[in-house]
């Protein structure tokens, strides 16, 4: 049994989070609290990867990344990244890919809250962070949490953007999901059952844990 | 002295509305803002405040700018001393009695102000309580106690009273007017009931349709200082019947329906509805509509 696959998939998915986290709240923000002609354009372009097929997604960044091209080339040249058939790469790709599943809870979150709550705290003399990170985020908890673990779910499941832009590498861009695909092209079944079930549970779990949560099964996290 | 000259075009659900706003108040003041819904009150307060910026004008403060369009000065809410009360409290829920307080806290400032005010308020007992499980009534004080925290020069209250019932609303106009008096403010309030702006104001501007169209000291304003009465309330009517030679009008005041005989002469100009004020002199009560 290789576990390679597996701390990849984990390693990927709370890499992705945790930069994701910090790279949708502006957005989020923006959106929650914009009245600019823009917004709707800028939704759609966030919303895309919920409906557009992943190998659209991967095969447009295999492109823009691949080093016979500019941008590729540029990006290789200057700061010595590769994104093609890196790890790098591949977390550039989910950030993307799960990029309304943690924008839209939040966006949701702050929509609900008045927002005479932002401007009493303007009128106290508090900067726009201080007034995020006081008061608007710690009265969304069940939304920020939503965001975080759907996203990590997600990031977990996704298979078609992973094997576009990061092929199939052992330890580098393996992850749990092609493993399973791999497995089973072999013919080797338990391997690729002992793969599935654990995703399953592990999935299972998150998302339990989520809905309790949020439902107000546990007395510290609910409203 | 608060010197506002400012004008902008609103967009409402009704359409659009030019607000051209001109008044001064003295330091010190209690000044009211009275009109119908819509008419431009909120509007003025927040752009007062800085949280809506005005199209063109002028607003000083204390001899200082906040606001000249011609010089492109335009301070941050965050820089301008104002403790605003929200209509719908707006209290971090988040954060406790105490803690709401504590959070508008000034950089190096002494947290003496917090237990003083909670003093003040008579909120000892619940300060470690959440604003989810206090009264409307307790919210309210909060909400006022935190508005004084930075010790603001201008203290804001947009309908501070109006979700209350009448006892609340006596008890919070008492607190109101000892704070104002208390910290030296200067008050600018919202209000549409007659009886709280008389008890509370010196000063009144009744806006309609985005313009001020009267102001005056508040008992001119209503014209209370008309008639020499010995007592004197104000109340709303809520129905009229004749009886053989005279009328009775039942009157709303406060939570009392009172029941005034009147002369079919002076029965004839009012309505249900209607705001009056009742007075007496030695003997005959006065029934008179205010505006």
């Amino acid at each position: 049994m290789d576990w390679d696959p597996l701390l990849l998939t984990l390693k990927l998915a709370i890499v992705t989070t945790t930069i994701l986290f910090v790279v949708a709240m502006p957005i989020a923000f923006w959106l929650a609290n914009t009245k600019s002609k823009l917004k709707p354009i800028i939704e759609t372009v966030v919303s895309m990867p919920l409906v557009l097929p992943p190998t659209v997604l991967g095969f447009y960044m295999l492109v823009a990344f691949s080093p016979s091209n500019a941008f590729g080339s540029w990006l290789n040249e200057w700061f010595g990244i590769k994104l093609i058939f890196s790890f790098t790469g591949l977390v550039l790709a989910s950030i993307i890919y799960s990029l309304p599943f943690m924008v839209q809870p939040i966006q949701a979150g702050l929509a609900t809250i008045s927002h005479s709550l932002s401007e009493a705290s303007y009128t106290m003399g508090k900067s726009r962070f201080k007034t995020l990170v006081k008061v608007l985020l710690p009265n969304i908890k069940p939304s920020l949490l939503t965001g975080l673990v759907l996203t990590f779910a997600h990031t977990v499941g996704e298979f078609g953007v992973v094997l576009m832009i990061g092929g199939n590498m052992p330890g580098k861009t393996k992850v749990a999901s092609i493993a399973i695909y791999d497995e089973v092209e072999a013919l080797n079944y338990s391997a690729a059952n002992t793969y599935s079930i654990i995703l399953f549970s592990v999935t299972f779990i998150i998302l339990l844990l989520v809905y309790l949560t949020n439902g107000g099964y546990f007395k510290w996290f609910g409203k | 002295m608060i010197k506002l000259a400012i004008q902008k075009e609103l967009k409402s659900e009704g359409g659009k509305m030019s607000l051209n706003i001109d008044l001064n108040i003295n330091k010190g003041q209690f000044a009211t803002l009275f009109g119908e819904s819509g008419a431009g009150k909120t509007s003025t307060l927040r752009m007062l405040s800085g949280l809506l910026k005005p199209d063109k004008g002028l607003i000083t403060v204390n001899g200082k700018e906040w606001f000249e369009s011609a010089k492109n000065i335009n301070l941050r809410p965050q820089q301008r001393k104002v403790g605003y009360v929200f209509q719908d409290y707006a209290l971090f829920p988040n954060m406790t009695v105490r803690e709401n307080l504590e959070f508008a806290l000034q950089k190096k400032q002494d947290r003496y102000i917090i237990d003083e005010l909670i003093e003040f308020i008579e909120l000892q007992e619940l300060q470690n309580r959440k604003p989810s499980t206090l009264s409307g009534g307790q919210q309210q004080r909060v909400a006022l106690a935190r508005a004084l925290v930075q010790k603001p020069e201008i203290l804001i209250l947009d309908e501070p009273l109006s979700a209350l019932d009448h006892a609340m609303r006596i008890k919070l106009q008492e607190y109101i007017l000892k704070i104002h008096k208390k910290y030296r403010l200067t008050t600018l309030l919202v209000s549409h009931d007659i009886g709280e702006i008389v008890k509370l104001s010196d000063q009144v501007f009744e806006l309609q349709d985005g313009q001020i169209i009267k102001q005056g000291n508040a008992s001119d304003f209503f014209g209370l200082d008309k008639t020499s009465a010995k007592f004197r309330f104000t109340g709303e009517i809520l129905s009229i019947k004749q009886e053989e030679v005279i009328y009775v009008i039942a009157v709303l005041i406060g939570n009392d329906v009172v029941k005034i005989v009147s002369d079919p002469s002076e029965a004839i100009n009012l309505k249900i509805g209607d705001k009056v004020f009742v007075a007496s002199k030695a003997f005959n009560p006065i029934i008179q509509k205010i505006i």
